[in-house]
């Protein structure tokens, strides 16, 4: 199998994986780095989300061949001890219920408020619309998205 | 799953404590034996066996305080809402404490489960009463040590202070407590004292979640552990014929293909099968491989022929049974009252309409998975699995070994909504386990997920109500539903008591699409439709809906009947409130309400959707919730559960549509299955009514009147009164009216 350095996290790992692997398999098998979740495989459902080179991505869609050169942030590198405004906002509001998407819409969130820090409603449902919550917690992570808003601005 | 509202409660005889040869003291329960009669003591107490208690409070020599919660946790909150009736009583700071999920008990279970909105009701007294009983002791040996009577005692947040003004922590009491006899009567605080029960705490696992910790199924792994993919059956009614896996093995990922099957087979064919065995009965290939991608890969690749065991069904097929099951007279009566017959027939008018409703994909976001590891000493299972003592139970059947092999642990779950009640992903996983002596892991695909299912039941309801003199005479409700769905109870809710003469009637079509408990069931879909019916209803008597509702409400309580299971006085209450805080019948123009007020889980729910119509689509804006649960144990795991539920419902009333064509699944992915996304959600607003009564569960009640509330909402704007679920797939008038 080919070898592939991958910047995640700011560290360099090393793996051997097929080159069609998606990059999301990688990271919850290879690398240990299971906060990215897997829900769909199809781009779909939004668990996945990472950060690549700033922009979110879904990484079941990213193979492990085009992530060389890239870097890569998971939910488990957005932050020291989970201090990101956008966890904290979340922990205010204390939005998950079953908690399975909810790095995924913490992943999205962050990189869409780093881009647009002073969003508006429709600009929040707008970016979040691709991240399904089965619980349907969404009010919660609209509210707590407001928030981190209100904290990073 | 929804058990009447008397609860059977014995206090004594469930609690015993000891002393830790680390230091503290434990003190063990049997939550699920507190909760019925006739509890018999174990004979021998002087070792706490888990056995015995199946929930643990462990105090340390420093006063921090460790709840095992016994039970499962599937995003309802039960994790942190239980500990928290426990911590109240023993009065110590939430801080200190900390929550662990306990392992199940196989053998002295009744309710290590999750499911039915019932686990902090039926906890409500015996975790208060636990918490209480170990203050009592606590400050029972910090009085000997005082040499003070310890009614002049007081605890408080962790600290026991006399009447000197002393203080001792419960940490420097906890080794002389655990000594002491167990109190036979404790008092229980008023609620007007509560310091941690309704005060809005966050989810016990809130740091694990947002920083990506491994919590869930999915996230379990352990050394040298294979991940296997599972090849079903692509059709219903289909068994695997032929199969071909030389690509898969060549694979450098795959490590192995096996068949497994049999024992499922013989387990299904044995004289009583657990009802949690929703299994296929045919053999089934396995990709075993050294990553899940590898697996997927292995599986995509076997070359597999079927063939056709049973009948191959498709929704239309469907419809045919249940239009001539409703047409038919076969039918069991679930509850009778007066002559709906001869109410008909003497009627000025009789309403009839019939609602139709698609089978449902539970469509968890963790995919179904599980860990086993079988090897000659032992069987090791761990996942997300919602009946715990059922799934040992089963594999102990299947595999044939002796219960006390088996050893189930618990991990966070990501949704259940009752697909992880059925265990086939358990038994799939320790007959894989068994077959090769290793641990595997179990994966399912979103595809296998969604197109091997225990689906909700396609179901159809044909509801009919005669009008004499502007009164509702009669009320006749019937359902046709695909492998049956009618629970017990459920004949005994609003309308019955209401309206004299009073009918509900069952019948099934069997098939061999595998059906179960989907959120909420038996009412997801049957609010919908009687909530749609009593507005047209509401319109053909001229009346206002709410006047309707409560005068309906007003005849059942002055005609009480013991048999009903809401409270009139309590549905009575939500819909009042709703009607205040909805501003119903006074809102801005191009603004439609819908109306809905239903009673399930325990707990009164009104709802009124607000919707506006955009190009002719109808949006929900606002769903007003007026919801009577008693006692908001935690307000803030409260509003989850009640806002979840009702936008789950709106998602899925609007929404989502699963078809099956020659017995196989039309979709199988997001792509083709619709659930409901951040756009499309309305703010829901919720008001609770202010009581001291005993709490009622809150993960299912809230979901299913408001495809009602909404249904009705639509009628107001475009004048076409919807019938069939999805909603948006059957909406023909796009214009807004009056």
């Amino acid at each position: 199998m080919p070898t592939f350095n991958l910047k995640i996290n700011n560290k360099t790992h090393t793996v051997n994986a097929d080159m069609d692997t998606p990059l999301l398999w990688v990271l919850r098998d290879h690398l240990n780095l299971v906060g990215t979740k897997f829900g769909c495989g199809i781009g779909q459902c939004g668990a996945c989300s990472v950060h690549v080179d700033g922009n979110v991505m879904r990484s079941c869609l990213i193979q492990v061949s085009q992530a060389e050169g890239m870097q890569i942030t998971t939910i488990e590198g957005l932050s020291e001890n989970g201090t990101h405004p956008v966890q904290e906002a979340w922990k205010a509001i204390d939005v998950p219920q079953c908690g399975y998407c909810q790095a995924g819409q913490i992943m999205t969130a962050s990189a869409f408020l780093a881009q647009n820090p002073n969003p508006s409603e429709s600009e929040i449902r707008n970016a979040m619309h691709g991240n399904i919550c089965r619980c349907a917690s969404y009010n919660s992570i609209e509210e707590a998205v407001k928030v981190a808003a209100d904290k990073m601005s | 799953m929804e058990p009447s509202n008397k609860i059977n409660f014995s206090r004594r005889s469930f609690l015993k404590t000891s002393a830790l040869a680390s230091g503290g003291m434990l003190i063990g329960f049997n939550l699920f034996n507190a909760c019925k009669q006739d509890v018999k003591m174990p004979v021998d107490l002087s070792t706490l066996n888990y056995n015995d208690f199946n929930a643990f409070i462990k105090i340390s020599p420093e006063g921090k305080v460790t709840i095992f919660a016994p039970n499962p946790e599937i995003g309802q909150g039960v994790k942190t809402s239980m500990p928290m009736l426990i911590a109240e009583e023993l009065d110590v700071l939430w801080d200190d404490v900390y929550v662990v999920q306990a392992p199940l008990d196989t053998e002295n279970y009744t309710r290590q489960l999750a499911g039915g909105s019932q686990s902090l009701r039926l906890a409500w007294e015996p975790l208060r009463q636990t918490g209480a009983t170990a203050k009592q002791m606590l400050v029972n040996a910090a009085a000997a040590k005082w040499g003070v009577n310890a009614s002049e005692c007081k605890a408080k947040q962790g600290v026991i202070t006399n009447a000197n003004g002393e203080t001792l922590g419960y940490g420097d009491v906890v080794l002389e407590a655990a000594q002491l006899e167990v109190p036979e009567n404790v008092t229980l605080k008023k609620p007007e004292d509560f310091t941690i029960i309704g005060q809005g705490t966050a989810n016990v696992d809130i740091d694990e979640i947002i920083t990506g910790k491994p919590l869930f199924g999915l996230d379990y792994k352990e050394e040298g552990m294979l991940y296997a993919s599972v090849l079903r059956p692509p059709a219903f009614g289909q068994v695997l014929d032929t199969f071909d896996a030389s690509e898969a093995k060549a694979m450098p990922g795959v490590v192995d293909v096996i068949t497994i099957g049999d024992k499922a087979k013989a387990y299904l064919e044995s004289e009583k099968p657990n009802w949690t065995a929703q299994l296929s009965k045919s053999k089934k290939v396995v990709v075993l491989a050294k990553t899940t991608w590898d697996a997927f890969k292995g599986k995509k690749a076997i070359r597999a022929t079927w063939k056709e065991e049973s009948a191959l069904e498709s929704t239309e097929f469907h419809n045919e049974k249940l239009n001539e099951i409703l047409e038919g007279s076969k039918f069991n009566t679930r509850r009778k009252d007066g002559d709906v017959k001869k109410a008909f027939a003497q009627a000025d008018k009789v309403l009839e309409r019939t609602y139709e409703a698609p089978f449902l994909p539970h469509n968890t976001l963790e995919p179904m998975n599980f860990f086993a590891d079988v090897n000659d000493e032992k069987v090791r299972l761990v996942g997300p699995v919602q009946t715990p003592e059922d799934a040992a139970k089963t594999v102990a059947a299947l595999l044939g070994r002796n219960i006390e092999d088996i050893t189930v642990e618990m991990t966070r779950m990501g949704g259940g909504f009752g697909r992880r009640l059925y265990g086939d992903f358990v038994y799939e996983a320790a007959e894989i386990s068994d077959k090769i002596k290793k641990p595997i892991k179990m994966v399912s695909s979103r595809e296998d997920d969604m197109t091997t299912g225990v689906y909700r039941p396609s179901t159809k309801y044909k509801i009919a109500a005669s009008i004499k003199n502007g009164k509702v005479t009669g009320y006749h409700l019937k359902e046709a539903c695909i492998n049956g769905n009618m629970y017990g109870l459920i004949p005994n809710f609003f309308p019955a008591a209401a309206i004299e003469n009073y009918q509900v009637d069952t019948a099934n079509y069997k098939s061999n699409i595998t059906t179960g408990a989907w959120r909420a069931p038996y009412t997801n879909f049957l609010a919908s439709a009687e909530q749609s019916f009593f507005d047209e209803l509401a319109e053909e008597l001229g009346v206002d809906r709410v006047q309707l509702h409560m005068d309906l409400l007003e005849n059942v309580k002055n005609n009480p009947d013991p048999k009903i299971e809401y409270s009139p006085d309590r549905l009575q209450g939500v819909l009042k409130l709703v009607v205040e805080k909805a501003n119903w019948g006074k809102t801005a123009e191009g603004t439609y309400q819908g109306l809905a007020v239903y009673y399930c889980h325990n707990t009164h729910v009104a709802e009124v959707a607000d919707i506006e119509m955009n190009n002719g689509v109808p949006t929900v804006k606002k769903v007003t919730c007026a919801v009577d649960c008693g006692i908001v144990v935690n307000p803030l795991g409260a509003l989850n559960q009640i806002k979840g539920g009702v936008l789950d419902g709106i998602g899925h009333a609007m929404y989502s549509d699963f078809v099956f064509d020659n017995g196989v699944p039309q979709s199988n992915n997001f792509n083709s299955y619709q659930l409901i996304r951040m756009g499309q959600t309305p703010k829901v607003d919720v008001h609770f009514v202010k009581n001291n009564i005993a709490p009622t569960g809150l993960g299912e009640p809230t979901l299913p009147p408001v495809g009602g509330a909404v249904a009705n909402a639509i009628y107001k704007a475009t004048g076409q009164r919807l019938t069939k679920q999805p909603y948006m797939n059957n909406l023909q008038a796009k214009k807004v009216v009056g």
